[in-house]
């Protein structure tokens, strides 16, 4: 009966959304509308917005723009960012306009806790392991990732060219990143890496040689290096062994079947180049550092 | 006889009303509605098994923590509240540093802190000024816990009556004779148990350290909570904290089980 109610609800508040987009979609012409995924069909949590959540602060080259309200450093919305961009090309392979995305500010930590979650998907560098798989969905890849150690110009670790030579180093990174894991499965250093709350404490830490080294995303060394420690520089690349090569993921309640539209539209990214020309303008790195083998 | 019978009907109603209560609670929790999405991302046996060994090991770091820390605590603190006790116009300076000190520490939060001590310290760049986020957390602990526990010794010598002290005067010691030899050892004795209650509290709280970057038993299970996105981990962690709490507890409810019968029988006598 009540269930009967929900259906009857839902399917006259798509006919309502079905109404008003396809009214929209005359209007700003969708570009490359995915079969099968209109607005209305998409299970998104407020119909016709695009609920996206992410840290705050967002940093660049993740995010760009000056920020707003209850943002700091970058403003999601600005569609400046590599994130940012995709996330807006995502939208607009779905049929959504630019201004039906609307952006929440979810802690790390929260975006898989279980039970209802408060966006349609989490975008934040996460990547994908197949343990995390199991509390909540994965879109397919949309970036790549190479992990990257930083340390201050002109102490010892600064000169190490070997990834052997870092053992002996005391070594930093973010909680939930997965370059602690690197670090205690491929680097395995002989004194306890530290792991740190945020991106800002693990950035203190350097600062104040509490760790000789921080290890992260490569892309993120560029804001480390050029604007939060001026006096750091990235001792080298880490690269992984070909087959599992870690990834950066959308995460979904599990089980929402959005996911099957938007990995159809990062397919489609990936196939006409979209993916790796917004990676060339948002993520290019001059000077590229060595990669430590 | 009566007593006795007494006493079997009230076990019996104990054990039936325990049973009823946490069988509706049982009851209630199984069947809500997300029950099944919280079985699965807090009680993961196979990953419970997985993830303890290594937080165990982290756990060890939270023992040498609150070890080393409850030393200097003890010491500290009892500096403070004989500073604050201290009588005269002349030592006025000094009550007031230590009660500054006692209203400051106990206001400002804990994380705080760790965090102003644990980044700012080292962010100072000194010669010869330690970095290590362990020597840094454990100062910071120590001066928080001390100005609590500096008022629970406070409170155990303003329970010494001031006759004690007047009779060692008498017989001719000096102030901090009689404070030392006669004030102290019963102030003292009189705030074991509250003082053991500070110690439990300052064992769960070595587990901020974790802020600054110490993988302990806290940070090591959040680690494996964002490496599974499973909370279970997190069990883990409660339970190590469990087990060293309860007998330190128990210890607490018998020492003061043990003054209590010290005390009744000192009266009857």
């Amino acid at each position: 009966m009540r269930k009967a109610l929900i259906t009857c609800l839902a399917l006259a508040a798509a006919l309502v959304v079905a109404a008003t987009a396809s009214g929209r979609t005359d209007a700003t012409k969708a570009a490359g509308a995915i079969p099968g995924c209109s607005p209305a069909s998409l299970n998104l949590l407020a119909e016709g917005t695009l609920t996206i959540g992410t840290d705050n602060p967002a940093f660049p080259p993740w995010w760009g723009g000056t920020p707003k309200k209850p943002w700091q450093v970058s403003d999601p919305a600005s569609g400046k960012g590599y994130e940012s961009a995709v996330a807006y090309q995502i939208a607009k392979r779905l049929g959504l306009a630019k201004g039906d995305v609307k952006w929440v500010a979810v802690p790390f930590n929260n975006s898989f806790k279980p039970g209802k979650k408060p966006f349609d998907f989490y975008m934040a560098q996460v990547s994908y392991k197949p343990e995390r798989a199991k509390n909540v969905t994965f879109s397919t890849a949309y970036y790549y990732v190479d992990q990257a150690v930083v340390g201050i110009k002109g102490t010892p670790i600064a000169s190490v060219r070997s990834l052997a030579g870092l053992r002996k180093y005391k070594l930093g990174a973010q909680i939930g990143t997965t370059s602690y894991e690197y670090i205690v499965k491929t680097i395995k250093p002989t004194r306890q890496p530290s792991v740190f709350d945020s991106n800002a404490d693990a950035v203190a830490a350097l600062k104040n040689k509490q760790i000789d080294g921080l290890v992260v995303d490569y892309p993120s060394t560029g804001y480390i290096t050029g604007v939060q420690v001026p006096t750091s520089k990235v001792v080298g690349r880490l690269r992984q062994a070909g087959a599992g090569r870690e990834y950066f993921g959308l995460i979904f309640s599990r089980g929402n079947v959005l996911v099957k539209c938007v990995d159809k539209a990062l397919t489609a990214m990936k196939a006409d180049g979209t993916l790796a020309r917004l990676e060339r303008i948002w993520l290019a790195q001059s000077g590229g550092a060595p990669v430590l083998k | 006889m009566t007593r006795g019978g007494d006493g079997r009907r009230g076990v019996a109603v104990a054990l039936a009303s325990t049973v009823v209560f946490f069988a509706v609670l049982a009851v209630v929790v199984v069947n809500s509605p997300g029950w099944d999405e919280v079985k699965r991302a807090f009680f993961d046996w196979q990953l419970f098994r997985e993830s303890l060994p290594a937080i165990a090991e982290g756990f060890k770091t939270n023992v040498k923590i609150f070890m080393i820390a409850e030393v200097f605590i003890l010491a500290f603190a009892l500096v403070l509240a004989v500073m604050r006790s201290l009588k005269g116009p002349v030592f006025f300076p000094i009550r007031a540093l230590a009660t500054v000190y006692a209203d400051l520490f106990r206001g400002i939060p804990t994380i705080l802190v760790i965090y102003i001590l644990g980044f700012g310290a080292p962010a100072l760049q000194i010669e010869g000024v330690p970095t290590s986020t362990i020597f840094w957390g454990i100062v910071a602990l120590v001066l928080v816990y001390s100005a609590y526990v500096a008022e629970v010794y406070r409170a155990g010598i303003e329970s010494v009556h001031p006759s004690q002290e007047a009779a060692a005067r008498s017989l001719g010691l000096s102030g901090m004779q009689s404070m030392r030899f006669v004030v102290l050892p019963q102030a003292v004795r009189r705030v074991i148990p509250p003082l053991l209650n500070d110690f439990i509290g300052l064992q769960k709280d070595t587990a901020l350290i974790a802020l600054l970057g110490t993988v302990e038993a806290f940070r090591q299970s959040q680690i494996d909570v964002a490496a599974t996105f499973n909370y279970t981990p997190y069990l883990a962690t409660a339970l190590l904290f469990v087990l060293i709490t309860i007998p330190l507890a128990r210890f607490t409810d018998w020492l003061v089980a043990r003054d209590r019968r010290r005390q009744q029988a000192g009266r009857l006598a």
